[in-house]
């Protein structure tokens, strides 16, 4: 088990560059998530740690030993792959035991641990089969399995859920993390599924063009997002972006949009006026009929315990998660306000969110 | 309008396509049958017209292939000791008496050695360099390969009289060692181009897997990507082993002795008082069989290999 520091690190592929200076610690025991959409940097920076692709700069530290320039076969790591990559001309049994042959083990040693293996994931009926004919849940049975025997420092896994149908992937996910649990290695998870990343993590890293945007606990990233970026990336419906100019000062407690003032956390820092954005979650918006900040019911989305109403203010389109008993009349014009505590102001020039009372503490670098 | 699929053929469209291969199947095999047959056909019958296709069996041309024979005078003939062996009595029978053992023996064995040798050697130079070509940063990558496709833009024999003289230079010539590395690269770019094609197709993530269980890239590439690639490589070792085991041009232009292979030597199997057809056809049929048994062991590989790729994402 071990703790993992990743420095600016660095990757680029002749002029394109994948990964532009990340740096975050990965805690020891952690279930840690690299989450971004597809192009972002999260499977290159995988691959680095894992030792499949060298850094062009930058430090790994697994235990506080810089492993960045050493090959994969030396870091003492698991990788589970999207398409499990389980070695096709051998059995269930040997794809477990491979990586213990490697290490040149005694026979009865590898035969006890792959029973031990075999037991704990529910796979000792199909040790002898050939994993061709194996369902998809088996190979990812099969695939854990072979990650787990060696007991590793950490284990990569590069979206393991990916190849899964979409009922089983729910099964599988709590089954990933139930191991986890019990076995308090540190894991590093790349997935572009957001959902997936706040249910099963201990902490995300989210990346956008190589960059890291910001890393934390699903909660302070989901409540408390650093860049419009990540504000817009978690959270489905995404977070509605109200656009306005205006100046703060540090200490103010409101913003002013159009003639209405809108209670904020306290702010702390300020600007001369500018492009702003003020976010608000789709669950935090109240419908109520004498706020004074307006807006017209455009459409409403029946979700069962929830609705979601689209309505169109004038600083843009904002979407309301509202009880559904709630009854709403497309055309009409209601108050919309908004939980002050859980407000996020952006700058939209840099796109990066304003430090208030409410985020302190929570970004990091 | 009548039900119809469109991907399970009619009856009728069987019976057409079964008769055109059954005459193809003909036509190829025609030769093949004429040789095999001429092979057991004495002296006379193999000579005769119209053909003979129903004869009498005779083991006398392989039994000739074998041999050399030498004719005596009438009276010693008559006091030779009787024949002690089957074959010492077909010989006999032909009015002659075996002076010792043929050269075919040699010549059979140095088409095994040449053909399977350079074979090997065109298979595990062109594996290394094909999984080098499809899986590394090699710079000038596609200059290279382009480079080593280009030596086959040319017939080999285009340049038998340069090689000829280089082999002369390096003592080469009539050498089993000059014939494998001739034919091996002749056969070098053929084996690379096939299996960077069927090692493209296998995932990397295998041999990732595999660094990360803890094996170097080598073990790796020997245990993981070479039993991926069985059916590549069986189907590559095909066509090299075919293409050196019936060169003949070469053949004749390079060896004359000691590295002579079978094919220049069948033809130069004279009987007495014109060509032995039956040895000849005995010596050509022998000859076909290593390749047939080679290429009918790995047929399942060679059908699979052909049309790898084609059916895959």
């Amino acid at each position: 088990m071990a703790e993992i520091v990743i420095r600016n690190l660095r990757k680029e592929f002749g002029s394109f560059t994948a990964v532009k200076g990340s740096s975050f610690t990965i805690g020891d025991g952690e279930f840690f998530m690299l989450l971004g959409p597809s192009g972002c940097g999260k499977t290159t920076t995988l691959r680095m740690i894992a030792g499949l692709e060298l850094p062009t700069s930058g430090e790994i530290l697994i235990d506080g030993e810089d492993v960045s320039q050493r090959p994969a076969s030396q870091r003492d790591i698991a990788m589970v792959f999207q398409m499990f990559a389980l070695y096709p001309h051998m059995n269930v049994r040997k794809n477990i035991a491979y990586p213990l042959v490697s290490q040149g083990m005694p026979r009865a040693e590898v035969a006890a641990k792959v029973a031990e293996v075999a037991r704990i994931l529910g796979i000792t009926d199909i040790l002898n089969k050939p994993v061709g004919g194996l369902s998809g849940g088996d190979r990812q049975r099969v695939a854990l399995g072979r990650a787990i025997v060696r007991s590793p420092k950490a284990f990569m896994m590069d979206e393991p859920l990916g190849a899964l149908d979409a009922e089983f992937r729910e099964h599988m996910a709590e089954e990933l993390r139930a191991l986890h649990d019990r076995m308090g290695a540190t894991t590093v998870y790349v997935t572009h599924d957001q959902l997936e990343a706040m249910q099963m993590g201990d902490k995300i890293v989210v990346m956008n063009h190589g960059v890291v945007e910001q890393f934390g606990r699903p909660q302070d990233i989901y409540d408390h997002p650093a860049t419009l970026f990540v504000a817009d990336f978690i959270g489905s419906p995404a977070m509605n972006f109200l656009r306005f100019q205006g100046g703060v000062k540090a200490g103010d407690r409101a913003v002013t949009l159009g003639d209405v003032r809108i209670d904020t956390p306290e702010l702390h820092g300020d600007t001369a006026p500018t492009d702003l954005v003020l976010g608000v979650r789709p669950e935090h918006v109240t419908l109520t009929d004498n706020a004074p900040y307006r807006g017209r019911i455009e459409a409403a989305e029946y979700l069962g315990t929830t609705q979601i109403i689209t309505l169109s203010t004038p600083h843009g389109t904002v979407k309301a998660r509202v009880p559904s008993g709630l009854v709403t009349r497309v055309g009409d014009t209601v108050g919309l306000s908004f939980r002050a505590q859980n407000l996020s102001l952006f700058d939209a020039g840099t796109g990066r969110a304003f430090r208030t009372a409410a985020n302190a503490g929570v970004f990091h670098g | 309008m009548s039900a119809y699929s469109i991907t399970e053929p009619t009856r009728r469209s069987k019976l057409v396509a079964g008769v055109l291969v059954a005459l193809y199947a003909f036509v190829t095999l025609l030769p093949l049958v004429w040789i095999i047959s001429t092979g057991f056909k004495s002296g006379p019958d193999s000579i005769s017209y119209p053909p003979k296709v129903v004869f009498e069996p005779s083991l006398e041309g392989y039994v000739n292939l074998f041999t050399t024979r030498t004719r005596v005078g009438a009276e010693e003939f008559e006091n030779l000791p009787t024949a002690e062996t089957w074959y010492d009595q077909i010989v006999r029978d032909q009015g002659m008496v075996i002076a010792g053992p043929s050269r075919f023996g040699e010549r059979f064995l140095n088409s095994v050695i040449i053909g399977f040798g350079s074979t090997f050697l065109s298979i595990f130079l062109g594996t290394l360099a094909a999984y080098a070509f499809s899986r590394f940063k090699v710079p000038l990558k596609d200059d290279l390969l382009f480079f080593i496709l280009s030596t086959r833009m040319m017939p080999p024999i285009a340049v038998a009289i340069p090689i000829f003289l280089m082999y002369r230079e390096l003592g080469l010539s009539d050498t089993h060692l000059g014939m494998i590395l001739l034919y091996t690269g002749v056969n070098i770019s053929l084996a690379v181009w096939l299996l960077k094609g069927f090692i493209d197709e296998i995932p990397r993530e295998y041999e990732e897997a595999a660094l990360i269980d803890g094996y170097t890239r080598f073990q790796a590439f020997r245990k993981v990507v070479l039993p991926q690639a069985a059916t590549g490589i069986a189907s590559t070792a095909i066509f090299c082993l075919i293409f050196a085991w019936n060169e003949y041009a070469f053949a004749v232009l390079l060896t004359s002795g000691t590295a002579q292979t079978a094919p220049p030597f069948i033809p130069t199997i004279i009987g007495v008082g014109g060509q032995d057809w039956p040895a000849v056809a005995a010596g050509a049929t022998i000859f076909l069989m290593p390749v047939m048994i080679f290429t009918i062991l790995l047929r399942k590989h060679l059908l699979r290999g052909i049309t790898f790729g084609a059916v895959r994402k």
